[in-house]
């Protein structure tokens, strides 16, 4: 991992829901590490549930962490409201489906502006507007100003979502599921739009996804997320070539795209986060356990009674396993 | 990156934004008066209060205010319909046509007045308390609950009496007893929208709540709040009716219910003076129904769900 400072940093993050009535505590995102360094894209991949788009919540700040804390630039994210109005100047949020997230009854213009204002930036705003809808690849941009967003197409719309997060200069921007309520011709744009962005303002990104085939296509690293942690970690490549994980390993393995991997599927619906399970999270679940596998090689009782730090693999590559390494 | 969609209307790149959303506000205020234009029943509604309306505002001119004192009135009491009196004379020889005339005038401005209040009320109660979880909107639901369970008339009738009998405290007594009902819709509806992705977004830019509330909220609660205007009317001219009928009016105006009450004090039913006591009744039936008629169609065109802007 590089030495500089990352823009954004979950240190130990846990996030926990507690339900009406006596349900528990849900702990959804629960002892997170992550990091996103300036520039670089990183994917947030995990199954329903996972926790991923409560990650990505807490770390723009619109939930608050039960424990550990969000770093922003090395600093630790203040909730007052005056810093977090500040904060959220710099890092903007991506929805999932821009239907929804565009108000109807708002034109493009004013959904775009709708930051600036809040803001009160002081720049001319029908130029920093119609610069940030270019820059979403809506061109012209007056020819877009004073439609609504049911005139408009999804992949567009998406693009109205993107230049209303642009119009801030953000640093960073969250991507909740960004492409995957549009069409399959669209999300390769939009796509190619979030990696032109990257090069040509240096935005970090962070894109939260249940696809690991964009993962692959956009990102620098990918981090894995299962049951509310994050059990592998590491540049796009060698989570892809190499996965370490048996999740990893059964979550690639069903990519269309991969080849030459026996297809894993796995039994069961991921336990509640509510209870979740001792040991490894994964273990109820894990092929390696299932198979008895484990029990060859006499790691199964560390499996289901050992909690398990993140180790690291080689330079930037974590997991959290009880496998060892040579394994295969 | 070659999605350009034919725009349908090209807009003149040249004007501001603000010039030309104007326009396109203007656009679809037109394309609502077509909406309603086609709509039968609610066009009814309206012919039959513009006649209302202008009658009222040319009261002063049909029917000289002379006519409505006692001392100066020309005919017997009781005198059935004729040519001189159309609708037959009151208790003290005046004109029927013109009390009931002049009465349009405080049924519709009460009626009017008291449902702005209602509504205004109303809307702000049912956004914040809908807008904020927690204490202040749970509070401000438990005070909305609390006002729609005591029964209107108890408490009209002791707010009037306490305020006094005049047009404004009329107004006050109507606008504070009717206003939960329209927070309780307003409220649900603010809910519903509050789990909208849009609010989210707004969120993550920073926005305050006054922010979310005026700039989100409102303006998908607007439909809902105008639907709900033109049926509260009614029910605030209902209310004026009954409470001026029950003496709590100003006892210097004369509206529908105070033309009711009298004729009912002065034993108009037993006299079998009908036409003193069916044209304000008859009045105050159509100008509600309008009100209705005009509601459901406003209710129908601007319903969400139907997709319109």
């Amino acid at each position: 991992m590089t030495e500089r400072t990352p823009v954004l940093e979950a240190r130990n993050l846990q996030v926990t829901f507690t339900g009406r009535g006596s349900r528990g505590v849900a702990r959804a995102v629960d002892g997170v590490q992550l990091a996103l360094h300036r520039g670089e894209i990183v994917a947030l991949v995990g199954e329903s549930g996972c926790g991923k788009t409560t990650l990505a919540r807490t770390l723009l700040g619109l939930e608050r962490p039960s424990a550990g804390e969000v770093l922003v630039d090395g600093q630790p994210l203040s909730y007052s409201s005056r810093d977090l109005t500040a904060y959220r100047k710099r890092v903007q949020l991506v929805l999932q489906d821009p239907t929804g997230a565009l108000n109807p009854r708002h034109s493009v213009y004013e959904a775009v502006a709708e930051g600036l204002r809040i803001h009160g930036s002081e720049v001319d705003e029908g130029v920093a507007v119609a610069d940030a809808l270019s820059r979403a690849g809506l061109r012209p941009p007056e020819r877009f100003f004073l439609r609504y967003p049911h005139e408009l197409s999804g992949g567009q719309r998406q693009r109205v979502v993107i230049a209303g997060a642009l119009v801030l200069n953000p640093d960073v921007i969250v991507a909740d599921e960004p492409v995957s309520s549009l069409d399959a011709s669209v999300r390769g744009e939009i796509l190619a739009l979030l990696l032109r962005l990257r090069e040509e303002l240096g935005l970090s990104l962070l894109v939260v996804t249940h696809d690991l085939g964009l993962a692959w296509n956009i990102a620098d690293r990918v981090a894995v997320m299962y049951l509310g942690r994050i059990v592998e970690e590491g540049p796009t490549e060698e989570i892809l070539r190499s996965p370490r994980h048996p999740y990893t390993r059964a979550l690639l393995s069903v990519v269309p795209e991969m080849e030459g991997m026996d297809e894993v599927v796995l039994t069961g619906e991921p336990p509640d986060s509510t209870r979740i399970p001792s040991g490894c999270r994964f273990h109820p679940r894990c092929p390696v356990v299932v198979s008895g596998e484990a029990e060859r090689l006499g790691i199964v009782e560390a499996c289901r009674g050992t909690a398990l730090p993140v180790l690291e693999v080689s330079a930037g590559h974590h997991v959290a396993c009880h496998l060892p390494p040579d394994s295969n | 990156m070659t999605t350009t969609v034919p725009t349908p209307t090209p807009t003149p790149i040249s004007a501001s934004p603000k010039s030309i959303a104007r326009a396109r506000r203007k656009a679809s205020r037109r394309a609502f008066a077509k909406q309603f234009a086609r709509s039968r029943s609610g066009m009814l509604g309206l012919i039959v209060l513009i006649v209302f309306a202008l009658l009222a505002i040319f009261a002063p001119l049909l029917f000289p205010a002379t006519m409505l004192d006692v001392t100066k009135a020309t005919g017997m009491p009781y005198e059935p319909p004729s040519l001189e009196f159309p609708l037959g004379t009151d208790v003290s020889g005046r004109s029927v046509l013109a009390l009931v005339v002049w009465g349009a005038r405080v049924s519709l401005v009460v009626g009017l007045a008291a449902t702005v209040l209602s509504m205004a009320i109303g809307t702000s109660v049912g956004i914040v308390s809908g807008h904020y979880r927690g204490f202040l909107g749970g509070t401000l639901d438990r005070f909305t609950d609390w006002f729609l369970v005591i029964p209107f008339l108890p408490l009209a009738i002791v707010l009037a009496t306490v305020l006094g009998a005049s047009m404004l405290n009329i107004i006050i007594v109507i606008g504070v007893t009717s206003w939960p009902g329209t927070a309780r819709l307003i409220r649900a509806q603010t809910l519903s929208v509050g789990a909208r992705p849009y609010l989210e977004r707004s969120r993550a830019l920073g926005a305050g709540n006054v922010h979310q509330m005026v700039r989100h909220v409102l303006p998908n609660v607007m439909p809902l709040v105008l639907a709900n205007t033109t049926l509260a009317v009614s029910i605030s001219i209902l209310s004026e009716t009954t409470l001026s009928f029950l003496g709590l009016g100003d006892p210097t105006a004369v509206s529908w219910g105070s033309i009711l009450e009298e004729a009912f004090a002065s034993g108009a039913v037993s006299q079998g003076a009908w036409w003193y006591i069916v044209p304000p009744g008859l009045c105050v039936v159509l100008v509600v129904l309008s009100f209705n008629l005009m509601g459901r169609s406003v209710e129908e065109i601007l319903d969400p769900r139907k997709g319109a802007t």
